[in-house]
């Protein structure tokens, strides 16, 4: 009968679930080795990239 | 019909949320990953100052180098040496761990080179690292 309808969502999300699976997802990757250097390096939100320290006048 | 194609509808977005949750974010809070970073940051009390003389650097491949020995005193080289060794022991194990911890050992590679990048990008200035041409200071 209507039987089709149930193709539509079928056909969309089998690939969707390959893909996922398949690809590797570069920006949630880089996303947690952001957090788990932060952490390692201590480095706390806002201070993104400690600079340098300037040079010392004496 | 109406009343199909709304079942159909809910369907859709039932299965399609948790999809798109499971593709931002990849799972880094296992035990094992947990306990190798407490592990590194630990270690970064010991080695920030090799870090900051260029005695070690930052590798293409994620890990840690010795990079100028010759800023560390004699008695102190093997102490480095050790450091760098337990440093990338962990390093790997993490890289494999977060492979595994997703249900993809065979994205450790691109886990590896995507740490590799970011560990220089979140370098402090004056580190050395491996970039395409060899050693620099950044």
């Amino acid at each position: 009968m209507k039987n089709w309808v149930w193709l539509l969502p079928a056909t969309l999300i089998l690939p969707a679930c390959v893909t996922i699976n398949i690809y590797f997802p570069a920006a949630a990757a880089e996303k947690a080795a952001d957090k788990i250097i932060d952490e390692v390096w201590q480095i706390k939100p806002g201070e993104q990239q400690p600079a340098e320290k300037p040079a010392e006048t004496k | 019909m109406n009343k199909r194609l709304m079942t159909v509808f809910v369907l859709l977005l039932a299965l399609a949320a948790p999809l798109a949750m499971a593709a931002a974010n990849l799972e880094i809070n296992t035990p094992a990953i947990t306990s190798l970073t407490a592990s590194m940051q630990a270690r970064y009390n010991q080695l920030s100052p090799y870090y900051a003389s260029g005695a070690i650097g930052l590798t293409r491949d994620g890990l840690v180098a010795v990079h100028d020995a010759n800023t560390v005193p004699l008695k102190d080289r093997q102490v480095v040496n050790a450091l760098v060794a337990a440093e990338n022991n962990d390093r790997n194990a993490l890289y494999k761990e977060i492979a595994i911890a997703n249900g993809h050992p065979e994205w450790e590679a691109e886990i590896r080179s995507t740490f590799a990048q970011r560990w220089v990008q979140k370098a402090q200035g004056g580190w050395w690292y491996q970039g395409a041409g060899g050693w620099a200071k950044k």
